[in-house]
């Protein structure tokens, strides 16, 4: 074996490490509810806990309304920004890159501080929840889309239909938007894996959801938490699994395209 | 009356022009053709009738109706693109039925349809291949009978061999003419290749700069350019800078030879004037009634079907093409050679 070969396995593994071993230790810490031997009653218990329903399904309801919410926002914007306004993509590059400037906390409290009294009294409602989640999707809703569309020639698309008779809605839901499927899809997966595990808006805003839950679980119990953390990141892989898995298709279908160029 | 026609058309992009003062009657299943470098303004004339830019001023005619300012899903105009611009979520015949299908047409007559065009472009067989299961030939094609499906007035193409192969060029140019013909639909064809123009089309619009240079058939327009940038764009043009020696009797000078144009010449003698000579219209040896020129050979080119040699005749070349013949001996470098053409080859072009 050659010697970079080596350095290239050494810092392999060191990254392999510092990354599974504590996830390892979790999963294994979470066997060891029952004295002496592995089980899977934290997971038993876990799962029979109906807090854990409740809030797992308020997280869903939560990254359904964001994603829907989201995909109404982003695709029409980035759309019109790659066909009629090439000038302001920086522009709104850079809005949807704000999640990544003002932290969370700071939001909410904004958020809190502005329509958290009357006139305009939205704390009762879990509108502000939302907006906060679409905020925090942006950068990967706006991101995928943007990647989706220009792995197409939106404009020559849009013309081509367009001189079919088709109207700009038929245009958006026949030609771009089954073309765009997957660009869509790894947006949708990204913002629900972040919503469900999402603390900060839900827990400084009062609404039940899985991430205060796991806090709250964590700082009662010693082995449930380490269950759910585990179920937490088999979810968000799973999710990003189905992204790969439905973009491997696409892209050697696209190269295909291309090649035949 | 014209059936489509173009009437005072100007487009600006902020502050530059793109089309200026454009005006061009069509007839009813006319193949005209817009050719141009890259930058004349040949795409923009054709997006306004296709709808994609609105004219800053002027009017577009189609059958009587000014549809200057109609919408592009609203005029039935069939639009090529060079990109081919296929959708790649639908089947060759999806593709093709989807004009069909917004128009919400009954699902039988779309099918009789789509496959009466794929007959048309004898792809009958391919009805269930996705647009990258096909060759870029085969892809425009697809796009020519997806345009041609809904019956427009009037097909548009913008550069559609431009992506292709040289040889598939050629094949599929005859076949959009041949299929054109078949359906006596009226046709605008961009490009910037002046041989596909040529060939292609009952006219062709030169044009440069946002205006039209000349409006004429192709044997027109290669033979009796009217306009300097006519005369180098379309077709290799020799261009002799030379010394009016008689003007009546159409006596000019080049590098110290004496040579005669068929008509007499516009200029007072001793004046400086340009003369135009198509590189096919001369040959090597000397033959009564034709004027002569000698120089030393400098290249010589074999084409293939086309034998082109340079002549050095002072500080200027003079291109010289000689069809191939198996017997043709080819003059060496550096051989002088005498060369002839008919004074009605040789034009005086008006300059400025």
């Amino acid at each position: 074996m050659r010697r970079a070969s080596v350095w290239a396995w050494f810092w392999f593994l060191l990254g392999f490490l510092y990354f599974f071993l504590p996830l390892f230790s979790t999963f294994e810490f979470s066997l060891r509810m029952l004295k002496g031997r592995y089980t899977f009653e934290a997971y038993r218990v876990a799962f029979t806990d109906p807090a854990f329903f409740r809030n797992f399904g308020y997280s869903l309801i939560w990254s359904v309304l964001t994603i829907a919410i989201s995909l109404a926002l982003v695709v029409p914007t980035a759309y019109w920004v790659h066909l009629r306004m090439p000038r302001l993509r920086p522009l709104v590059e850079f809005i949807t890159l704000m999640p990544f400037v003002v932290p969370a906390v700071v939001l909410t409290f904004g958020l809190i501080r502005l329509y958290g009294s009357p006139p305009i009294l939205l704390t009762p409602t879990p509108i502000l929840l939302v907006a906060g989640y679409v905020v925090l999707s942006l950068p990967y809703m706006f991101r995928a889309v943007d990647t989706g569309l220009r792995s197409i020639d939106v404009r020559t698309l849009t013309e081509a239909a367009q001189s079919l008779g088709a109207s700009g809605f038929v245009t958006l839901t026949r030609v771009i938007f089954p073309n765009l499927r997957v660009a869509l899809l790894s947006g949708i997966f990204l913002t629900f894996a972040i919503v469900m595990g999402e603390f900060t808006f839900a827990s400084l805003l009062y609404w039940p959801a899985f991430g205060p839950y796991m806090e709250e679980i964590g700082a009662m119990r010693a082995y449930t938490p380490q269950a759910l953390s585990v179920v937490s990141f088999a979810l968000t892989w799973f999710s990003i699994g189905v992204i790969q898995w439905l973009g491997r298709g696409v892209s050697g279908q696209q190269a295909q395209i291309a090649g035949a160029r | 009356m014209a059936f489509l026609d173009l009437i005072g058309l100007q487009k600006r992009f902020a502050d530059t022009v793109a089309v200026e003062d454009f005006n061009l009657p069509i007839d009813r299943g006319e193949f005209v053709a817009f050719l141009g470098p890259s930058g004349c303004g040949k795409t923009t004339a054709l997006r306004m009738v296709a709808g994609f830019e609105v004219p800053t001023a002027g009017r577009i005619l189609l059958d009587g109706v000014d549809i200057a300012n109609r919408p592009p899903n609203q005029r039935n105009v069939g639009m090529v693109f060079q990109s081919y611009a296929l959708f790649p979520n639908m089947t060759v015949g999806q593709n093709v039925g989807f004009g069909m299908m917004v128009a919400k047409k009954a699902k039988e007559e779309t099918a009789a349809r789509v496959r009466e065009m794929l007959k048309l472009i004898q792809m009958a067989e391919l009805i269930n291949r996705y647009p990258y299961q096909l060759s870029g030939g085969q892809q425009q094609r697809v796009a020519l009978a997806r345009a041609l499906a809904l019956q427009p007035q009037v097909l548009l193409l913008d550069e559609p061999l431009s992506a292709l192969d040289a040889k598939i060029r050629v094949e599929l140019r005859a076949e959009i003419r041949r299929i054109q013909n078949q359906l006596g639909i009226t046709t605008i064809y961009v490009t910037h290749d002046q041989e596909e123009a040529l060939s292609i089309s009952d006219r062709v619009v030169v044009m440069n700069a946002g205006r039209m240079e000349q409006v004429g058939p192709p044997f027109e327009i290669y033979n009796f350019p009217k306009t300097s940038f006519v005369a180098s764009f379309v077709g290799t043009l020799n261009q002799l800078r030379c010394t009016v020696v008689d003007a009546p009797k159409g006596q000019l000078s080049f590098d110290g030879q004496t040579f005669s144009t068929a008509t007499p010449v516009r200029a007072a003698n001793g004046a400086s004037v340009l003369a135009a000579l198509r590189p096919e219209e001369l040959h090597f040896g000397r033959f009564d009634g034709e004027n002569q020129l000698t120089g030393a050979v400098e290249t010589v080119t074999f084409l293939g079907a086309i034998v082109r040699m340079h002549l050095r005749l002072g500080s200027s070349l003079v291109t010289l093409d000689a069809l191939n013949e198996r017997r043709l001996t080819l003059p060496e470098v550096g051989q002088t050679q005498t060369v002839s053409f008919p004074p009605h080859a040789c034009w005086v072009m008006s300059e400025g």
